[in-house]
């Protein structure tokens, strides 16, 4: 039974740049995979959903806060929406450690626990022992799960993922998959994936 | 060796630095990014200096100084003094005849930053201003030290403007590219050699120090 108020629901309708009609409600605790073939619009629903980009009609709301809302004229700032995005491209800072990386998205800490909170949440996608490396040192599958942490960081109201396994070899693929339904259920928020293929 | 030559410009150049990199930051920066009407024409514009004849430069920074035009006079309204022949007007045109030094290396440095890297940074929570601090700036760093280090390089060098806008008054206006002038026409060549191969020296180190500082970081983001 879907739990809408503390989860995820959206509606958007645009016609340029990029043609969307879409709706969609997700629970805490759900997984909803986008499925599409490229061009289709998923990566601009998971944009508009983190509030980088901003459709002509619709809303979004999370976790019992309207994020967007296009009648209203409300359209609040990614800074100003509790989502944990992670890119396709994972988009780390390449000049910030690993720990950094995830440390700069605990702003809300005092600066005095963010180190430690950072080093928690690397463990937690089992980096431990490599928290001083800079992205370019890390492999693929280790760059995305420090994207995973840097998204939890925020402790986000809903956590999006764009195309996480087209970069991965078969086997990381399956580890990513095993560790999604773990953190899924642990995290009890709407988690939004987008992939081009389901297997 | 004429020591007040070299000590002024040095002074111009550290003041065109200090002034220039800051603000041309801001202009570098919404040129790399910016979609707007009219950019093209403000790319073009910031490149004009690197093609115009420095004469040409010249005459109109010092059309607009002077007493003929609204600019000029306003100037010395506000300050008691004309801008043509002094050492704030040689600034002035100091900053102008840089423009695409300054910004050109930092336009490419932020142009080269992938735009999810800001996008990452305000879903992290940073607000532009922290996102600018901690993730575009450092990694547009080596861009910015390259501008600072050619317009310092540069403004110690630039002949035809200076002698254009500033004459060759000495302790005002007579930097050490105008005393080299002055010296060979005065055959002294022991003089001119003295100060050229000081300028060689000064823009061998600028550019060693580019390669050096860019590379030292380079290697560290590799």
């Amino acid at each position: 039974m879907s739990d809408v108020t503390h989860g995820l629901d959206l509606a958007v309708r645009q016609r340029a740049p990029i043609a969307l009609d879409a709706a969609l409600e997700c629970a805490p605790g759900e997984l909803t995979a986008l499925v599409g073939p490229s061009g289709s619009g998923k990566t601009t629903l998971l944009r508009v959903i983190a509030g980088l980009d901003r459709p002509q009609q619709g809303h979004v709301r999370c976790a019992g806060h309207t994020w967007l809302d296009a009648r209203e004229g409300i359209d609040l700032s990614p800074q100003r929406r509790r989502v944990g995005l992670v890119f396709q491209s994972y988009a780390l800072f390449p000049h910030l450690s690993a720990l950094d990386n995830v440390a700069v998205a605990l702003s809300h800490l005092p600066p005095g626990q963010r180190g430690e909170r950072a080093r928690a949440l690397l463990e937690q996608v089992h980096l431990s022992g490599l928290e001083g490396r800079l992205p370019d040192e890390l492999s693929g599958g280790q760059q995305q799960r420090v994207a995973v942490a840097r998204a939890l960081a925020r402790d986000p109201a809903v956590l999006l993922l764009d195309e996480p396994f087209s970069a991965v070899d078969q086997v990381t693929r399956g580890k990513l998959q095993r560790e999604l339904a773990r953190l899924r259920e642990r995290l009890k928020i709407p988690v939004i994936l987008v992939t081009h293929d389901l297997d | 060796m004429d020591w007040e030559a070299l000590s002024l410009s040095l002074r111009l150049g550290a003041w065109t630095t200090v002034i220039l990199i800051p603000s041309g930051i801001l202009l570098a920066r919404v040129l790399a990014w910016g979609r707007f009407p009219g950019r093209g024409a403000v790319e073009a514009l910031v490149a004009l200096p690197l093609v115009l004849p420095p004469t040409v430069l010249g005459y109109y920074l010092l059309a607009a100084f002077g007493g003929g035009s609204a600019f000029g006079r306003g100037y010395q309204a506000l300050f008691g003094s004309p801008l043509a022949f002094s050492f704030e007007g040689l600034l002035l045109a100091s900053l102008v005849f840089n423009l695409p030094f300054a910004i050109q290396p930092m336009q490419r440095a932020f142009a080269g930053i992938a735009p999810e890297l800001r996008e990452a940074a305000w879903c992290s929570g940073l607000s532009r201003w922290q996102a600018f601090r901690r993730v575009e700036l450092p990694l547009a760093f080596p861009g910015v030290l390259s501008a600072a280090v050619l317009t310092f390089a540069h403004t110690l060098g630039e002949f035809g403007v200076v002698l254009m806008v500033g004459g060759n008054l000495p302790g005002q206006t007579k930097t050490i590219a105008i005393a080299i002038y002055d010296r060979v026409q005065a055959f002294d060549d022991a003089g001119a050699a003295l100060m050229s191969a000081t300028l060689v020296l000064i823009s061998f180190a600028a550019i060693v120090a580019i390669h050096g500082l860019t590379g030292r970081r380079d290697r560290v983001r590799v």
